[in-house]
């Protein structure tokens, strides 16, 4: 047997053996972490993809929801998220370049930035009574896609604030510098230099807050609805969503097929998880090349 | 006897409550390439980022003095800095091209000036391109992406896109410090090019540099400028005992 040259000594096998206890207890945590996630998504996956189709994606319920599809709460979904999307992506990241770009530290700032975080504490149920009451009630909105989109943009406010924040603040000091030793004024170098060169950090997370947005039921409680008897779908109508119907149909509607609320779980995963996907990859500058 | 392009009074700068430019007196001759030295934290870079107002920038930055641009002081109440920018341009330790085409870097400056004419873009863009000697690498992509280019290649181009708007005086920031001996050797030789035309002031920690290219050097220490004259004499026979420390080798 060939002598160790280094020599193993028991008080590092001790050391090794120690290690190999501590590394199999991180796995098993790991582990343990994930195994809810996949029984979550395999039992969704398991129960709601027989009813996957054409006509449950795409065709209006029939029969109080019992029958039919639920094409109306997805394409409500969307509408829902793409008004989100136009309210949170001007406010998010004109305020996100305000704060990272134009303030100066004083109370001012600071005073902006505790009520972003603040906003980020604020429960999803109230964030639905202030916007039912401010939005439907108090500028008249009604119980319309209008208002559930408003309030929905204001519940991702923070999160679209705090990313663009970050990605602008990100951007290296000498690019700001660059531009404005050119003779940029500050609009100019944040425009053309630094925006671009935040957007991948800026999409991250205005997609990140989309998927947060797309699953919340509580902001819209007090608008939206279950079904729709005609035709309708646009902004000045009641909004359906995904997240609500899951939570009405599952509550509201007697002899309602399990299989089809897995169904609507299924098509809102998919729709959160694409959100998601799209943050977390995303990659790439996006910033465009001009031709000359 | 020569024109002086800039002439500071007596310039103090504070961070907050740090006294970091102590009294700084000096003239700046035209077309001429005057370098800076001195250790790390002495007030080199900060000395130069007082002549186009970059430190305007940094909060709890106050400065007190008179720094005359061709007789005007830049940091009078009714100064324009946008135009103050235009006329002493700035090129930086770190090649810092901006994430858009090589053409549309140089045409940065002149866009924002308002030049909008596709030829006169492109004329201009070549020039630049040409006076920096990046042409005739980059004339075939001049649509591809900057950020593809050497770290060479980048900070000549920098220089190019500085040169775009026309400036009278150009201020360098270590400018070949993240550079091989090849590309600075490149940036050395363009520098002594550019000063038939503009006014070159350039911080450097490399002795040997500002030996090689400047016509006067200062010596930065602790915020004060310990001396300024030409480069020879401050490199031969120093005045100060100070600077011959320094620049025998025995601090810093």
């Amino acid at each position: 047997m060939p002598v160790a040259p280094l020599g193993t000594t028991p008080g590092l096998r001790r050391r090794l053996r120690r290690q190999a206890l501590g590394f199999a207890l991180l796995t098993g945590a790991a582990g343990a972490v994930a195994l809810p996630g996949i029984r979550l998504l395999g039992e969704v996956l398991r129960r709601g993809w027989p009813v996957l189709g054409p006509e449950f994606l795409l065709a209006p319920p029939r029969d109080f929801l019992r029958a039919g599809g639920i094409g109306p709460a997805v394409l409500g979904t969307l509408l829902l998220l793409l008004g989100a999307l136009g309210v949170a992506l001007p406010l998010g990241v004109g305020a996100a370049l305000y704060l990272a770009h134009y303030a100066r530290p004083g109370p001012v700032t600071a005073g902006i930035r505790v009520a972003v975080g603040g906003l980020a504490a604020v429960p999803p149920i109230v964030y639905g009574l202030f916007g039912f009451s401010l939005f439907s009630v108090a500028m008249g909105l009604g119980r319309t896609a209008a208002a559930g989109a408003l309030t929905l943009g204001i519940l991702v406010l923070p999160t679209v604030i705090t990313a663009a924040e970050e990605a602008l603040a990100g951007v290296p000091r000498e690019y700001r510098e660059a531009a404005l030793a050119l003779g940029a004024s500050r609009w100019q170098a944040a425009r053309r230099v630094l925006l671009p060169l935040a957007l991948p950090g800026i999409r991250s997370g205005v997609a990140l807050a989309l998927a947060r947005a797309a699953g919340e039921a509580a902001p819209i409680l007090f608008m939206a609805a279950l079904f729709r008897a005609g035709p309708g779908g646009g902004l000045g109508d009641r909004p359906l969503a995904l997240a609500y119907h899951l939570y009405a149909a599952a509550t509201q509607v007697p002899g309602l097929p399990p299989e089809r609320l897995y169904g609507a779980a299924l098509v809102l995963l998919a729709l959160v998880m694409g959100l998601m996907a799209l943050a977390l990859g995303g990659g790439g500058g996006g910033w465009p090349e001009r031709r000359p | 006897m020569s024109e002086n392009k800039f002439e500071v009074k007596d310039l103090h700068l504070y961070y907050g409550s740090f006294h970091a430019l102590k009294g700084i007196t000096m003239a700046i001759p035209a077309r001429r390439v005057v370098a800076f030295i001195g250790p790390s934290g002495c007030g080199k870079s900060t000395f130069l980022r007082t002549l186009n107002r970059m430190n305007d920038l940094i909060p709890g930055v106050r400065v007190q003095g008179q720094v005359l641009l061709d007789g005007r002081d830049i940091y009078a109440p009714d100064v324009d800095v946008v135009a103050l920018r235009q006329r002493v341009g700035m090129v930086f330790q770190r090649p810092n091209p901006f994430p858009m085409s090589i053409f549309d870097n140089v045409a940065y400056g002149p866009r924002l000036l308002g030049v909008r004419d596709r030829n006169a873009l492109r004329r201009i863009v070549g020039e630049c391109l040409e006076a920096v000697g990046l042409w005739d690498e980059v004339r075939s992509r001049l649509d591809a992406s900057a950020l593809g280019l050497s770290g060479g290649q980048q900070q000549r181009l920098c220089i190019a896109r500085c040169l775009a708007v026309e400036p009278e005086v150009i201020l360098m920031d270590e400018p070949t410090s993240a550079l091989d001996p090849v590309a600075t050797a490149k940036i050395e030789d363009l520098i002594l090019r550019l000063k038939e035309r503009y006014t070159i002031v350039i911080v450097t920690h490399s002795m040997q540099q500002a030996a090689r290219i400047s016509d006067y050097t200062g010596f930065f220490l602790n915020g004060e400028l310990v001396e300024f004259g030409p480069t020879g004499t401050l490199f031969t026979n120093p005045r100060d005992q100070r600077t011959e420390d320094y620049i025998t080798g025995r601090f810093g």
